[in-house]
């Protein structure tokens, strides 16, 4: 199975919470201030809903080989 | 942040001052993506826009971009193209700024069928003064001047200007950006006047005052609500009632205007021949 990474650009994250809600695997959780952070990256099945919905281009996939 | 937005985004401007959860961001990165698929070159682009919070886009695109007055984005647009009809141009505009304001100027550009992609981010509100009713907040949506609903109709914009005579039109949302991509797409390789309607989601005025108060909650709303033009064929006219139609609504081929304006030129400086 393929493995996959996940970074969340925390700087620019403004908590709206569109990829920990849309996430089907829940990759995410959030921090105290609501801003997403990775939990488990070994769920992630790389379908990327996350980094299409972010509007503010804060997350990025990429395939670990 | 991957190389699509490092190439296609003024990444020292980012990040930007839409509201968290807004989805012009969404379309915006529909667009670089579309861009991407196109293969353009940025310097033979244009966006154009006009004002209101989806007309910031063009300060975070790194294409030639035009921040125009309100409304008038098309009509920028159209010069641009008349005077150089080799650039790719796209036009960036929201609901109030092209249906309200720029309406005419909308009906026009359609009825001219000149080779521009519009991209109308619907959000069905005007965000950035504040939260008051545009021509496409639906009937019975709340808004700072429809306190207890709004009692006018709503345009359907695709059909306006499909009926204004616009070659390509096609509904997408910010929930469906894959989608939303391959419209923009198929959109600029129409040769004629293309409208990609987006609808989107304004969490901060919108859907406070609509029972969404989430983001989350705006975008689930969409996945719930929208049927693809292709499956709503096959369904019963009551299935659809209350849906929103996505897909590609409409194609068709006419004359191009600065097509017809270079034949114009040739005819009469060729004295008759």
């Amino acid at each position: 199975m393929k493995k996959y990474s996940v970074s969340v650009n925390e700087i620019h994250c403004k908590a709206c919470g569109i990829c920990i809600g849309l996430c089907p695997k829940e990759v995410f959780g959030e921090d105290y201030l609501g801003k997403a952070v990775v939990q488990d990256t070994d769920k992630c099945t790389g379908c990327k809903i996350c980094e299409l919905h972010c509007p503010d281009y804060c997350i990025e996939v990429g395939e670990v080989s | 942040m991957d190389r699509i937005y490092e190439k296609y985004f003024r990444t020292d401007r980012l990040p930007h001052i839409w509201c968290p959860g807004c989805g012009n961001g969404i379309v915006l990165s529909a667009f670089a993506r579309a861009m991407e698929e196109l293969g353009v070159d940025q310097d033979q682009t244009v966006v154009v826009s006009g004002i209101g919070c989806s007309s910031r886009a063009t300060t975070y695109v790194d294409f030639n971009t035009l921040h125009t007055t309100h409304g008038r984005a098309l009509a920028f647009a159209t010069g641009v193209k008349l005077a150089e009809p080799r650039l790719n141009v796209f036009v960036f505009m929201g609901d109030g700024d092209s249906t309200a304001i720029g309406g005419n100027h909308l009906i026009h550009a359609c009825r001219r069928n000149i080779d521009i992609t519009a991209i109308i981010i619907n959000n069905n509100i005007y965000g950035m003064t504040g939260g008051q009713y545009s021509p496409l907040t639906p009937t019975g949506k709340k808004a700072t001047t429809a306190p207890y609903g709004m009692i006018e109709r709503n345009f359907d914009l695709c059909e306006l200007v499909k009926g204004a005579g616009a070659t390509f039109v096609a509904r997408g949302t910010t929930y469906h950006a894959k989608q939303l991509t391959d419209m923009i797409v198929a959109g600029a390789k129409n040769k004629g006047f293309s409208v990609i309607e987006a609808v989107s989601q304004c969490p901060v005025s919108f859907g406070r005052r609509n029972k969404m108060r989430s983001p989350l909650e705006m975008i689930q709303w969409l996945k719930e609500n929208t049927i693809n033009v292709k499956a709503a064929a096959k369904l019963k006219p009551e299935d659809i009632k209350g849906k929103i139609l996505i897909g590609e609504l409409y194609n068709t081929e006419a004359p191009e205007y600065t097509a017809e304006y270079d034949r114009l030129i040739a005819r009469v400086q060729g004295g008759g021949k």
